[in-house]
């Protein structure tokens, strides 16, 4: 049966894997309608939402399939990968589905789950990972961050006012950005309370591209003074930067 | 891509095409003649009988990539000459540009994703609106609008996203303008759809600005506010996915009238030309299969031919005949659709098979008998 299978979401991880989110189908028969069943009508077929590890040799071509995790019962959309220091026991990779579960793993020759972030049914379009710190942007506009290690919610941004597309980190200063359907790019700070062990934010910053879907938004430095944005119908790649 | 997205697509573009065909109709008709008011029932009714076929429509809900712009525009063209109105290429080609840009405004705005199915609901209720005095065409909309409900309504936000975004991609670097969204200040006059940063915020999305901080137990312990230039509300309340209902979202109703006519400017930006006229000239080698699919389905090559010119009519999608014309040899070359036009009644074989399809299309009005000649024609078309 006609079905498309593209991969949304890569992360390279543990410093020699590459992880790559697939939305995954059933060998069998297509879905047509309705949620996806719990147990698949065709016991050989894939469930819904697997992400591939590839083991990337550090020289030569000869990249293998290491492993294919399979916890997610959604398709999966986005990857993210520690970019910082991670606290004990926080793990270095993050995924995200369709239903707004995330879930945490540590890397290795054998992936380890961590701990499952349960959704709220909306989606979580990106994802991001910093110092233990879960960057989520979701599909009703709001991002939240969760402490990796626990799975606890710490805080929460009515950021946007639609479709969250892009999240990016910058690793030296914890700052983030958000670029959204509703025409805004966001520049947030986190940092971390070092008494009360809080997660703080701060906005830094609001960019309005006019009468523009932005659909990518990435810094451009490590430190976050940069960053380039591009949308919907737009041929060309924006660049903001201090004035 | 989502392999879900067709029917969407083709169902709200047959929406708004019925939109455009109605008004022209209504403005070419002399006030008082009874039987032009005859006519225009009769057209409509044709197209949409044709358009809301079982058979088509069990095809089209079949997962399945969108078709080619080409392949699209010629199952149009089929529609739009599913009875006694005639079109010439210049009328066509521009109430095609209508047709999409329209549909391209409607999905770019949706507050949600599922907002999608919102507005298809808007184009089945005017059509319902339409065709309100023949029950057996009603029928059939019921039955696709039952059909839509089931298949949509259980998906989730993230593949309603997956079938805005294959949507988005089919319409992108569209920027033809129309004057009634150029005089509604919706488009700016570089072809670009204006995006508002006020007004509600869709269903389940909160106003941006707040900032809540929890502690490791959970509880909040701290808000702090952020301000932008946009300016939002919350929403009073949300649409309706029902077979009735009170859609709330306005994306999708008819926003033609008799006394604003509709233009469309041809000339856009060099660039945008330049990456149109890529996709015109590279040969599809899979278009001509997808059109003897189409043309197999539809059937519909001239069913009604009128006999001697006398009993068909032209409409006009231009105020003028000699707008039209004009229209016509000034239409760039890029943004020519170069319909392709398959003569599939040449073979007998072919042409015995498409006789007995025309048959099944031509009747709304449910017949005795009927039943035998659905299955005939099913097993026609395994045969095919």
């Amino acid at each position: 049966p006609a079905h498309s299978v593209f991969a949304r979401g890569i992360a390279a991880a543990g410093g020699r894997f590459v992880c790559v989110g697939e939305p995954g189908a059933w060998a069998g028969r297509w879905p047509w309608a309705g949620p996806a069943p719990a147990d698949p009508p065709d016991p050989t077929g894939t469930s819904f939402g697997a992400v591939l590890v590839f083991d990337i040799p550090p020289k030569g071509t000869n990249v293998t399939l290491s492993e294919v995790l399979e916890q997610q019962r959604d398709p999966i959309t986005d990857i993210a990968a520690e970019r910082g220091q991670a606290p004990d026991g926080a793990g270095d990779l993050v995924t995200a589905d369709d239903a707004g579960t995330l879930c945490l793993w540590s890397s290795g020759e054998e992936f380890t789950l961590l701990g499952k972030i349960p959704g709220s049914g909306c989606t979580c379009s990106s994802v991001a990972l910093w110092n233990g710190i879960v960057a989520a942007g979701y599909g009703n506009g709001q991002i939240r961050l969760w402490e990796a290690g626990s799975g606890r919610i710490r805080a929460q941004l009515s950021a946007h006012a639609r479709w969250i597309y892009a999240l990016d980190l910058a690793p030296l200063t914890g700052k983030l950005l958000s670029g959204a359907e509703d025409s805004f790019v966001h520049v947030w700070k986190l940092s971390r309370n070092p008494d009360t062990d809080d997660i703080e934010v701060q906005h830094c910053h609001a960019e309005c591209v006019t009468d523009t879907q932005v659909c990518g938004a990435r810094f451009c430095d490590p430190a976050g003074d940069t960053f380039a944005v591009t949308g919907y119908d737009l041929s060309e790649i924006l660049c903001y930067g201090p004035a | 891509m989502s392999a879900r997205t067709l029917p969407l697509l083709f169902l709200n573009l047959g929406g708004e095409m019925l939109y455009i065909l109605d008004q022209r109709l209504r403005a070419q008709s002399i006030p008082g003649e009874k039987a032009r008011k005859g006519e225009r029932r009769t057209v409509m009714n044709d197209i949409i009988s044709t358009m809301f076929n079982g058979k088509f429509m069990e095809e089209l809900f079949k997962p399945q990539d969108l078709y080619s712009k080409k392949a699209l525009r010629t199952v149009y063209d089929r529609l739009a000459h599913a009875s006694i109105m005639r079109l010439n290429q210049a009328s066509m080609d521009k109430l095609y540009d209508l047709m999409t840009m329209a549909f391209k405004y409607q999905v770019l705005l949706c507050p949600r994703p599922r907002d999608i199915l919102l507005v298809t609901f808007n184009h089945l209720d005017a059509i319902k609106d339409f065709i309100s005095d023949s029950p057996g065409i009603l029928n059939q909309v019921d039955e696709t609008f039952r059909r839509l409900i089931e298949t949509y309504n259980p998906l989730s936000d993230g593949e309603f996203q997956l079938i805005r975004q294959t949507l988005l991609i089919f319409f992108q670097d569209m920027h033809i303008r129309v004057s009634i969204f150029l005089k509604d200040k919706v488009q700016n006059s570089n072809g670009r759809f204006v995006l508002p940063i006020s007004g509600p915020v869709p269903w389940g999305t909160e106003v941006p600005g707040l900032i809540r901080i929890f502690n490791h137990k959970g509880v909040e312990v701290k808000r702090a506010e952020f301000t932008t230039a946009g300016n939002y509300v919350t929403p009073q309340r949300e649409g309706s996915f029902e077979l009735y209902g009170d859609r709330v979202l306005k994306l999708g109703t008819n926003m033609y009238s008799v006394t604003r006519p509709v233009e469309t400017h041809m000339s856009g930006s060099s660039k945008h030309l330049a990456s149109q006229a890529k996709e015109n000239i590279a040969p599809n080698p899979l278009a001509k299969e997808e059109l003897n699919f189409l043309a197999r389905l539809l059937g519909g090559l001239d069913i009604q031919k009128p006999a001697g010119g006398d009993s068909g009519f032209r409409l006009n999608l231009f105020t003028t005949d000699e707008e039209e014309e004009h229209a016509a040899q000034t239409r760039p070359e890029e943004l020519s659709y170069k319909v392709i036009n398959i003569e599939a009644t040449q073979e007998p074989a072919r042409r015995a098979e498409l006789s007995r399809i025309l048959g099944e299309l031509d009747v709304a009005e449910p017949r005795p008998g009927s039943a035998e000649k659905g299955e005939d024609l099913l097993a026609l078309m395994d045969g095919l």
